[in-house]
């Protein structure tokens, strides 16, 4: 915690300046406590609103996929398509993933390149099995002739988990870009609210495929 | 090659598209060259192109709103002028044009003309009266006004390469589906939709981060002015809708490009699923645009009436409450749908509770003019009309909200006059009360009065006869999107409706005119003290136009109304309070990253629509090196020093100083 405050340093233009003079300046200081916050507050802050706008729109995926789950159209369902064994193996990657993404935060705030590194490494090499154990589920589906062309419920089905890999795959990039990054140019204050910016949305990934799990594959298995 | 693009795409045979490419060509052009000539391109592109400084892209979204604002008008007329000709003939547009034109109508007029309006003015007032120096992420702003306006040159370009959308302003399924409309049309519209979608969501993030994050020290919530609250709920809609309407749409795009089934006719596909989906987020989107204008009028009025908001804390609980309720009634949209009598008299009567917050907020605005001394300007003349043409918008459409009147009257002209009467009546004359208001503050100068109040009688006259005629072809049973009719019964009134059309053309050809002379003019029309209303937030403490860092030092609010009250305590003890101690100002660095983004999103957009995939790539490619490049910049920041800020400060402090004491004692 401390690392990252001490690091944050410039407070940035709407900084209050903390003199003493007039009495209103000195009501500002008074006052400038619970007004203003650290760029890394703000930054935190915006990135939430950002992964719940995001989640809204996984939540306009997930009603489309419950409309349209039973829309087979003399199609394959969910029961004879996936298997939970391999889904089970991706649930081990994301959430293991999640874990060593923690881990290499508690690097970056100690300054701790081995650990930073080390765990952003397992962290992406967690985040590729789980994308090519998804790709190969896709590409085994399609060679079934269960592509997403075949029916609605295909469709949304491709559509939902799709959207979430992508997620994934945009985040293994984040990631190697973040790597880079404090490779290049240290743990500057800037480049740990990236950092924390990224380990937000990789842990919210992990909530959508909570639910993509339980939702779609739980659900689709048993029904 | 070039996938789909061929010389074909060009509509030679089609004259009006044609002549209207080449005169904004030449228009565009001579622009360019009289820039280039005059050597303004280092200038604009330093101040303006590059700025991330939240007043110059405010400015640059209601330039962007009120040009496009021209080419949607235009649409509008040629619309009313084919149904005045139309009686028992073809008229002048064929068919294929005229659906072109109205989904262009619609498209423009909302997208890129309301929402640009409304997100400029956010743009520009709100840090200023939160008493801060600039938005929570101002690069992130940049970007969002570059990738709107990517969104409307798309739109734009449409007009000469390819076609434009027939489905109308939202691509209803199955016409929508590749089946039915297999020309660009609809991907031009997919497209710059998407593209400028995530625009304004990231607008929507900036903009709630910024409210609830940064205030001046003092400004709590229930102190803020009532437009930083509707800020506040029309980008809580946008954050919580906007993606809705970037998942739907992408639904349809996989639908037209990879063959998906998402609401195709077969296979499956859900058809209604679409307007559901399509609505969830269309009905908040009519909050987001009318909420911003709401809290317009509540400042003019106040202002003007010389009185503080009557019911502050009701308006506040009225805001949230339309904000939360908006998503609660999008179903009466497609009452016919046919989801039962007990699902349609839920949305219905969801519909007209939605009424109450709306009233009680128009309850506040007439009893803060009550007993105040009203100055009738300009702006306050938009607000009044506002008031009188929302509430007649508003009735009719409770009345559209009964299910059993909607079944007859759904997809009628009615309809087409009630929601013309809401945005125009509504939020257009909430963009051009904040236009007049703010102007002065922005550029230094006042818009002329005679010419604005001659230009308000224009518009507002020529609405009601624009658009009442409209309520009863409405009723006499004329459908929406008609291209000819024959029944002689209409005849009359869309006649009137044309008339109506062309004085409202006077009042924007009388607009053009007042900002022309008034920028001639603008010695006369200078407003030195940057407060030239005597108004009550902190956006008048700066002066006019604001420095680039807004305030010397931070303002320290103490009560409802910031800069009445200081300057109540100035009047009181004869003098300003003392200078404060400069310091060195920190301000975020120019940076050309979202025009660089939204160029290479505009290859992109394009290069999606015409399907030439080796473009898609690079531009992509492109887009996210430019990201890079970006986030490896070392200097992000440069310093305004301790001197030039108290030069500035000294300046707008004497001649506050001088107002004040002509002002004499408080009125």
């Amino acid at each position: 915690m401390s690392a990252f405050d001490a690091a944050v340093g410039r407070d940035g233009p709407n900084h209050v300046e903390r003199a003493q003079g007039s009495p209103d300046i000195q009501h500002s200081a008074k006052h400038a406590a619970y007004a203003l916050a650290s760029k890394r507050i703000i930054a935190g802050y915006g990135f939430w609103i950002f992964l719940l706008s995001d989640i809204v729109m996984f939540s306009a995926f997930f009603a489309t996929y419950a409309v349209l789950v039973d829309a087979t159209a003399g199609g394959p369902s969910g029961q004879g398509l996936f298997d939970l064994g391999n889904v089970g193996i991706e649930t081990a990657c994301l959430l293991l993933s999640s874990f060593t993404c923690g881990l290499a935060g508690i690097g970056a705030r100690t300054r701790n390149g081995f650990w930073f590194y080390g765990a952003m490494a397992a962290t992406f090499m967690l985040g590729a099995a789980f994308l090519s154990i998804e790709i190969r589920e896709f590409m085994g589906m399609i060679a079934l002739g269960a592509g997403p062309t075949r029916s609605a419920f295909l469709s949304a089905f491709f559509t939902l988990v799709g959207c979430h890999g992508l997620h994934v795959a945009i985040g293994l990039l984040w990631l190697l870009t973040m790597m880079a990054q404090v490779f290049a140019k240290g743990y500057r204050a800037d480049i740990l609210r990236r950092l924390l910016c990224f380990s937000l949305f990789w842990h919210a990934l992990d909530i959508i495929w909570v639910g993509l799990f339980t939702m779609v594959y739980l659900m689709g298995v048993t029904q | 090659m070039l996938g789909k693009l061929s010389w074909a795409a060009i509509p030679l045979d089609q004259p009006i598209p044609l002549f209207t490419a080449a005169l904004v060509g030449v228009v565009i052009v001579g622009v360019l060259a009289w820039v280039t000539l005059k050597g303004w391109l280092p200038y604009l592109w330093r101040e303006w192109i590059t700025s991330v400084d939240h007043k110059r892209i405010g400015i640059m979204y209601i330039l962007l709103a009120m040009v496009m604002l021209l080419r949607g008008f235009a649409d509008a007329i040629m619309m009313r002028s084919q149904q005045a000709l139309a009686f028992r003939s073809e008229g002048y547009l064929p068919p294929e044009h005229y659906d072109q034109i109205f989904s262009a109508h619609g498209t423009l007029m909302i997208f890129f003309v309301a929402m640009p309006f409304v997100i400029g003015l956010m743009n520009f007032v709100m840090p200023l009266q939160l008493g801060i120096r600039d938005v929570a992420f101002p690069t992130l702003n940049s970007v969002s006004f570059w990738l709107t306006a990517t969104g409307a040159l798309l739109v734009n370009i449409s007009l000469v390469v390819g076609e434009f959308a027939r489905t109308g302003w939202l691509p209803y399924p199955p016409l929508s589906e590749i089946a039915y409309s297999p020309g660009v049309g609809v991907d031009y519209y997919l497209w710059s939709l998407q593209i400028s979608g995530v625009g304004t969501l990231l607008t929507g993030v900036n903009f709630v981060t910024t409210v609830l994050k940064i205030r001046a020290p003092g400004m709590n919530l229930m102190r803020m002015p009532m437009f930083c609250w509707t800020t506040l709920a029309s980008n809580l809609l946008i954050v919580a809708a906007f993606p809705i309407l970037t998942a739907t749409l992408a639904m349809l795009l996989l639908d037209r490009y990879l063959g998906f089934h998402f609401f195709t006719n077969e296979a499956g596909g859900n058809v209604m699923m679409f307007m559901n989906l399509i609505w969830a987020w269309g009905h908040p989107e009519v909050y987001i645009l009318i909420l911003p204008a709401f809290g317009i009028f509540s400042e003019v009025i106040s202002t003007f009436s010389r009185k503080p908001l009557f019911g502050y804390r009701s308006m506040v609980m009225a805001t949230m409450a339309i904000c939360a309720l908006s998503f609660t009634v999008w179903l009466h949209h497609f009452f016919t749908m046919g989801a039962g009598a007990d699902v349609n008299a839920i949305f219905g009567i969801a519909s007209m509770i939605i009424a109450v917050p709306t009233g009680v907020k128009v309850f506040n605005w007439l009893f803060t003019m009550y007993g105040g001394r009203v100055v009738y300007s300009q702006s306050i003349l938009w607000s009044i009309a506002f008031m009188i043409t929302f509430v007649i918008g508003g009735m009719t459409g409770v009345l559209l909200a009964v299910p059993p009147v909607d079944f007859v009257l759904h997809n009628s002209l009615f309809l087409v006059a009630h929601f013309h009467n809401v945005i125009i009546g509504g939020v257009l004359f909430g963009a051009f009360a904040g236009y007049t208001y703010w102007f002065p503050k922005a550029f230094g100068f006042r818009l002329h009065e005679g010419l604005g109040k001659a230009s308000f009688w224009c518009w507002l006259v020529g609405f009601y006869v624009a658009f009442m005629p409209l309520y009863i072809v409405g009723l006499k049973g004329m459908t929406r999107r008609m291209q000819h009719y024959d029944v002689p019964d209409w005849r009359p009134w869309l006649l009137i409706a044309a008339g109506g059309t062309a004085i409202i053309l006077a009042g924007i050809i009388l607009q053009i005119a007042q900002l022309a002379i008034s920028i001639r003019w603008r010695k006369e029309l200078r407003d030195e003290t940057g407060d030239p209303w005597n108004g009550r937030s902190l956006e008048w403490a700066t002066p006019s136009p604001p420095p680039a860092f807004n305030f010397a030092v931070l303002p320290s609010v103490e009560g409802d109304e910031a800069y009445w009250d200081m300057k109540q305590r100035a009047r009181q003890q004869a003098m300003l309070g003392e200078e404060p101690p400069y310091a060195d100002i920190e301000m975020p660095r120019n940076s050309p990253t979202g025009f660089i983004c939204a160029f290479f999103a505009t290859f992109m957009g394009f290069a999606l629509i015409w399907h030439i995939w080796w473009i898609v790539v690079l531009a992509a490619v492109c887009a996210f090196a430019t990201f890079v490049v970006f986030a490896w910049r070392d200097e992000v920041e440069y310093v305004i020093p301790a001197d030039v800020v108290a030069r500035i400060d000294r300046a707008n402090r004497t001649a506050r100083g001088e107002t004040l004491a002509l002002s004499g004692t408080p009125s």
